[in-house]
């Protein structure tokens, strides 16, 4: 009257093997779980009890014990319900015992028997196969995501007669092998930079930060278009490669924010988080932590609108994933470690009312409360912003009787090959792209030519430039040599990356 | 403790008593001190009212008096009563003149002007502002201003670099430093001019001071510029006590859909002389400047050999501030050398960024 069926647990990212041991004994009538098991599981006693009767089988009125094996470690979720009802199902002879053996189960159950689909199924895939085990009962509508994973059997089932009956033999399910790869619908990949009137300097801005991976802020009134050039920008970043894909699909998955029908993602992500949002939605959290923003847009762009407005500590806090790559989430019993490798892009208005500097519509503000609204941003996090870009406000004849403006396309081309040319250079090094470049890879990697040297010296006398502004504008500049194909950096590419470190220069000298 | 001073605190501190009427007291009397030396009776033998003789003798004014000329002179901040021969001439003549001056800094005898505009001024206003104020200090010209943010700090920077004299008059205690970031600034003008004001040290600035420091920025002037300003902008104020004043009034023109050039385009409009050079100002003082000291002291020139596109550029921001995009849109040369020569240019010192993005010729130089 015992059974032992095998399932999977995710701390975070990473999976666990879970063996949820049934016994069946003479005694009171009872259901106890024990092994460290959340409320959630605690509640699955009760949508086992249902699932089962409401099946067509019998609930063993015996007395029922069940652990959840490493009993250490902290269960939570709705997943291990199919598992439980299975394994009682065994222990109660209804299902033979060795029939079970190498499958890893997972799902949830309705009361009326009904298998339901469950966060992080990609992740649980990967673990089975890296565990050796061939063989994974998992929810129907849970396939398409694990498909990626490939040289696995798996038996999809929709409910849990379907799963008894593929056990006792009297229905085998087919398992779901080879499988063709559903594409995510690319929802984003409407919109382009043809659409976007003008601006060709903010344009030519952007395609430099994608290029070399630089975090981005732009400043401009209300109105002039930098939500418009943000969110495009996606559609000029590389196409994210099979590893990119399966890493922010696997965070997408247990974040349970996959698109129904999905497989993979293989879009970039772009997130445009509220200033209003807590610190912990931004970089995780929650009593079991959830991927915050900064994991969501991973290998893509997180977009912060009006980053004065965002609160201090919540901009603080922004400093370590973007330095690191990761966050680290640390729990009374586990930390847990989501990748956050992603590009910022700020907006900023010029100030509080947003209209500092407008021809036409006059500001509001005092000057000392305008110069004081960028000047909030200073420190720390704006020393992580290699290119700061003014996007003007575009008068309306402007925008009439324009030639055609250049497609998301042409632009991704260029971006494409910067991007493989660094990839080249930085092969064996721990970076990938020009942002990445520490100072002592700036000395090496960043070699600049005479008449380049020359201005960039003049510049620091005559614009009173920081010198932490040094080491950016030669990380840019490095990238605007990429997207010329030049090995050395000259003089013009020194001047337009000088050009986008407009917010260090003092106004009046 | 200098009893003149006190006595010249004392008087100008009392309340109730206009200033025409102290200045009467003062043309019957001479000094303070003779004032202050007759008692009550006498006083109101002459037809003093008794509660303006309260108000001379009231006990709290006294101390308080003491307490001023203590803290100037542990400031080092100067005294200077209006019969004083360092008190600005022009200023003696207002109607409502300031009895006592309290000032850091020697100041200049010369012809004052009063260059006043927005305290959030665009890249011409500060521009058109530190180049005429420092044409007109070469001339000789004082310049005076009240060192707020944007046009003042403009002309008072404008007058120092080319080594002229300044007057800034405050509308706080003359050792506040205020707006703070002008700190600098205003020891810079105490060195190469005065930091003057009619409230006393410690006094903090307040709104309503400002108007009132107005009349003593037009007063102490022959004449007063406004190169920028709003449709209500202060320094319309000025431009309007500088008329009842007697003062001449100047305006610099700017572009006519820009919100900061709507006083002073309507100032033009309504007879103020149109300002295009420092020639426009000097040609309307009635008496020869030669006779005044010159200052030859010019910066440096750099005369560099333009290229091609930089002129271009130039030719391109003669008409108006441009942003990059119109910029390249104008003159329809390629990024790269684009980028190249706006960097050229802005190092040559001819063309300026400013916070929102537009290019902008830093003019005259």
């Amino acid at each position: 009257m015992f059974s032992r069926v095998a399932t999977c647990a995710l701390t975070g990212l990473e999976g666990h093997l879970i063996e949820v041991e049934t016994d069946i004994s003479n005694g009171l009538p009872g259901f106890d779980v024990v092994g460290l098991a959340e409320t959630s599981i605690k509640e699955a006693r009760e949508r086992v009890r249902a699932a089962i009767k409401n099946s067509g089988f019998k609930f063993p009125g015996r007395r029922i014990t069940l652990n959840l094996a490493p009993a250490d470690i902290r269960k939570d979720g709705t997943d291990f319900d199919l598992p439980i009802a299975i394994g009682l199902l065994a222990a109660a002879n209804i299902i033979p015992e060795e029939a079970v053996k190498g499958y890893i189960i997972s799902g949830e159950l309705a009361l009326d028997g009904s298998v339901r689909p469950v966060p992080g199924m990609l992740c649980k895939a990967i673990t089975a196969k890296e565990l050796k085990y061939g063989r994974m009962m998992i929810p129907a509508l849970n396939l398409p995501e694990v498909s990626v994973v490939q040289g696995m059997e798996y038996y999809p089932v929709r409910t849990l007669n379907e799963a008894v009956a593929h056990f006792t033999g009297e229905a085998r399910i087919e398992p779901a092998g080879r499988i063709e790869l559903g594409r995510t619908a690319r929802a984003a990949s409407e919109l382009d930079y043809s659409d976007v009137k003008g601006q060709s300097h903010a344009k030519r801005a952007l395609e430099v930060a994608a290029s070399g991976g630089h975090n981005v802020i732009m400043i401009g009134s209300p109105g002039s278009g930098k939500t418009m050039l943000a969110r495009r920008l996606p559609t000029i970043l590389p196409d994210l490669s099979f590893e990119e894909s399966l890493e922010v699909t696997k965070i997408y998955s247990v974040a349970g924010m996959l698109p129904p029908h999905t497989s993979l993602i293989t879009e970039r992500p772009f997130r445009a988080p509220h200033h209003t949002m807590s610190a912990a939605s931004l970089v995780g959290g929650g009593r079991i932590p959830q991927p915050g923003e900064v994991s969501l847009s991973h290998h893509g762009v997180l977009f912060l609108d009006e980053l004065p407005e965002f609160g201090r500590t919540t901009l603080d806090i922004l400093r370590q994933p973007m330095e690191d790559g990761f966050v680290c989430i640390a729990r009374i019993n586990s930390t847990i470690t989501y990748p956050s490798r992603f590009m910022l892009v700020a907006a900023a208005n010029p100030c509080k009312c947003g209209y500092y500097g407008d021809p036409v519509k006059p500001c509001n503000c005092s000057p000392r409360d305008a110069e004081r609204y960028l000047g909030r941003l200073s420190g720390p996090l704006m020393d992580r912003i290699d290119i700061q870009v003014q996007v003007p406000t575009i008068r309306y004849s402007d925008l009439e009787n324009r030639r055609e403006e250049e497609s998301s396309e042409d632009i991704k081309k260029r971006v494409s090959r910067a991007r493989a040319i660094q990839k080249e250079r930085y092969a064996g090094l721990n970076i990938f792209c020009n942002a990445g470049l520490t100072s002592a890879m700036v000395r090496e990697f960043c070699k600049v030519d005479d008449e380049g040297r020359r201005i960039l010296r003049s510049a620091f006398d005559r614009l009173k430039l920081s010198a932490r502004a040094h080491d950016r504008i030669l990380k840019v500049a490095r990238t605007i040599a990429d997207l010329d194909e030049s090995p050395v950096i000259q003089a013009p590419h020194i001047a337009e990356a000088i050009q986008y470190r407009s917010l260090d220069r003092t106004i009046l000298a | 403790m200098n009893e003149h001073l006190l006595a010249w605190i004392r008087l100008n501190i009392a309340e109730g008593i206009g200033v025409a009427r102290k200045l009467e007291l003062l043309r019957m009397f001479k000094t303070p001190e003779a004032l202050f030396e007759l008692g009550r009776n006498e006083w109101t033998r002459l037809g003093m009212k008794p509660h303006q003789a309260d108000s001379l003798l009231c006990r709290e004014k006294l101390d308080e008096s003491v307490q001023i000329l203590k803290l100037a002179e542990r400031k080092g901040i100067r005294v200077i009563p209006i019969d004083h021969r360092e008190y600005p001439e022009f200023l003696r003549y207002i109607h409502d003149p300031p009895l006592v001056l309290y000032a850091r800094g020697i100041v200049p005898s010369g012809l004052c002007l009063g260059i006043v505009g927005s305290r959030k001024a665009t890249g011409y206003g500060m521009d058109t502002a530190f180049r005429l104020a420092s044409d007109l200090a070469k001339e000789g010209c004082v310049i005076v201003s009240g060192m707020a943010r944007g046009i003042d700090t403009a002309a008072h920077t404008g007058a120092l670099h080319a080594g002229g004299k300044t007057i800034a008059v405050l509308g706080c205690g003359p050792d506040q430093a205020y707006p703070p970031e002008n700190r600098g600034l205003m020891e810079r003008i105490s060195n190469n001019g005065a930091v003057i004001s009619e409230y006393p040290p410690g006094v903090k600035p307040q709104t309503y001071h400002f108007p009132v420091r107005n009349r003593i920025i037009s007063g102490i002037s022959i004449g007063v510029l406004v190169v920028e300003a709003g449709q209500k902008s202060g320094s319309l104020i000025t431009a309007q006590t500088a008329l009842e004043q007697g003062r001449e009034v100047f305006a610099v023109p700017g572009n006519i859909n820009h919100h900061n050039s709507q006083g002073t385009n309507r100032l033009i409009k309504e007879g103020a002389k149109l300002v295009l050079s420092a020639k426009d100002i000097l040609e309307e003082i009635p008496w020869s400047l030669a006779a005044l000291p010159r200052n030859n002291r010019s910066p440096d020139s750099d005369a560099e050999q333009l290229t091609f596109e930089e002129s271009e550029i130039l030719k391109a921001l003669g008409a108006e501030d441009l942003y990059h995009d119109q910029i390249a849109e104008r003159t329809r040369f390629p990024a790269h050398i684009l980028f190249n020569s706006l960097l050229r240019l802005e190092l040559k010192g001819l063309v300026r960024k400013d916070i929102t993005g537009r290019y902008a010729i830093v003019a005259g130089r």
